[in-house]
């Protein structure tokens, strides 16, 4: 390993424990990353001449802190400098294992604390999602513009809009009280479930997959069970990912063509993955707390256990999601419950029959594509054909389309024969 | 740090003025401001009369231009504001989610900002 790389390694790894306690100490966010950033510097000049700090956290957190003293020392125009120098130099004071004991219990709280402030409403979505990952994900600013497929200047400017909303509009660094904490934690499950989603369904572009992304939902999904335990969604979430997540490479064949769910080499499918998310959502469903990414949870786990998609236990899906449409009731849902009570062996088109009905759907590509494959399912190839169309129209999905593509010729091809 | 909460409400959406239902509403408008009050985070508050008594003024290449109304036309109108000095957004959101018109009209919050004293 490369000294360069080992750096690249550490950092990931221990920036963004190092920054949040560092955005608690100096109380500014764009100070704090700076000192992380020359804190990098320093160690891509040293570690490969010097050799590996024994304890690399250790030793980046003491140098991010000296840099933001630094930084402090100069800046003349940043407000309460004085409080944050006088905060960082008493802290720097100490020894080495005073230190320890000071952060090691806060190490968590500031990370949670962190997660909390990036996630909060009052923030647009997708600054949520961006500053997630760059704060808690340990990405830089130009790996968050590419998994997120914007320019690097258009993520920079994100970021800073979102970071100086941050500190001009008081928005608190802090664990919410009891009060508000349910709701606001369900706000960072959506951003985490949005960040894998981005991932696992890129809707515009060539690549289907973006696998960093549901590596990093995933790594916050177990941070969040680590932190705040006891919380039944939060676990659902993680089992959701991980089962999810266990189907992503047999998703694409060798040509980068989709896979859909029924035509997969399920011994592709990740063991590990799955055992880790089944044994998640066992105790998420310990705690007799249900809610709707346990359910979706439960439903990708029947995936899982079938030995082939024609064993899948199609009734127990379908009842599952009428469930979650009861709780959560969506378009998206309505198109999965129609597809499987279709495959439970009831009447699938029955359930799409309102949802086609409704203008507002109408270019809903889901709804189409979910239309055609039951069509085509009951033997109705000609208006199958029609639908399959209407799908592939409205599809910005490269390898989708191809596959639905490929679906409506086999159906042309069954008329005509 | 100080916010201001811009209060903003469909006036045809409004109890008529000597309604039971009017005097009601004064009534949880004067609870919740008293309630600010005892908390200690009130620096001001008023409530404006409605916005077909606005007037909007302008001044170009050096004249004064009255108009009729509201700068802007929207459904809902802004109705009056509370200046609050509370630790954080969140606690001033907390205010803003008590107000009587937050179930059916729509409060802007914004942080004022701090001009530094002349040294």
């Amino acid at each position: 390993m490369t000294g360069q790389r080992a750096v690249e390694l550490a950092f990931r790894e221990e920036a963004p424990a190092v920054l949040a306690t560092l955005i608690r100490q100096v109380g500014d966010f764009d100070l704090a990353e700076d000192a992380v950033q020359d804190a990098f510097a320093a160690a891509v000049a040293s570690w490969p001449r010097d050799g590996i700090p024994e304890r690399p956290g250790a030793w980046i957190t003491t140098t991010a802190r000296r840099r933001a003293i630094d930084r402090l020392r100069r800046d003349r125009g940043l407000a309460d400098r004085m409080a944050a120098l006088q905060r960082l130099t008493e802290i720097d004071a100490l020894r080495r294992d005073e230190e320890a004991a000071l952060d090691a219990p806060a190490i968590g709280d500031d990370r949670l604390r962190l997660l909390f402030t990036c996630c909060h409403p009052a923030l647009a979505m997708d600054a949520r999602v961006a500053l997630t990952l760059r704060a808690l994900g340990g990405l830089t600013t130009a790996e968050v513009a590419r998994a997120l497929l914007v320019s690097e200047e258009t993520m920079r400017r994100r970021l800073s809009r979102a970071k100086r909303k941050i500190a001009a509009a008081g928005i608190p660094y802090r664990v919410p009280g009891d009060e508000d904490l349910p709701k606001r934690l369900r706000g960072v499950l959506a951003v985490v479930y949005l960040i894998f989603n981005e991932g696992y369904a890129a809707a515009a572009g060539e690549r289907l997959v973006r696998g960093e992304l549901c590596a990093e939902a995933i790594r916050l999904g177990r941070l969040l069970v680590r932190l705040v335990p006891g919380d039944a969604e939060t676990e659902g979430l993680l089992a959701l990912m991980l089962l999810q997540d266990a189907r992503r490479e047999a998703r694409v064949d060798e040509h980068g063509a989709y896979v859909a769910l029924d035509e997969q080499d399920r011994s592709r499918w990740d063991a590990g993955r799955i055992a880790e998310g089944r044994e998640a959502l066992r105790r998420a469903l310990e705690r007799r707390a249900p809610g709707t990414y346990q359910l979706q949870a439960a439903i990708a786990a029947l995936h899982c256990e079938a030995p082939d998609a024609a064993a899948t236990d199609w009734p127990q899906i379908a009842a599952l999601y009428g469930e979650l449409a009861r709780r959560a009731p969506s378009p998206v849902i309505e198109v999965n419950r129609a597809v499987a009570v279709a495959f439970a062996g009831g009447d699938g088109l029955a359930v799409l029959a309102p949802l086609l009905g409704d203008e507002r759907l109408a270019e809903y590509q889901p709804l189409h594509a979910a239309h055609a494959e039951l069509l085509r399912r009951a033997g109705d190839g000609a208006r199958a054909d029609a639908a399959y169309g209407r799908a592939i129209e409205l599809s910005d999905n490269a390898v989708e389309r191809a596959e639905l593509e490929r679906r409506q010729a086999d159906v042309q091809a069954d008329r005509s024969s | 740090m100080q916010y201001m909460l811009l209060l903003y409400d469909d006036p045809s959406a409004a109890p008529a003025p000597d309604s039971p239902e009017a005097a009601a509403d004064f009534e949880r408008w004067m609870t919740v401001t008293q309630e600010m009050q005892d908390a200690g985070v009130m620096v001001g508050g008023e409530a404006l009369l409605g916005a077909e008594t606005a007037t909007t003024v302008r001044v170009r290449e050096g004249d004064t231009l009255l108009s009729d109304g509201p700068f802007a036309e929207t459904k809902e109108h802004l109705g009056g504001y509370y200046v609050l000095d509370v630790p954080d957004l969140d606690t001033a959101c907390a205010w803003a989610a008590k107000l009587p018109n937050a179930p059916t009209g729509s409060i802007e919050v914004r942080p004022v900002m701090e001009i530094p004293a002349p040294t």
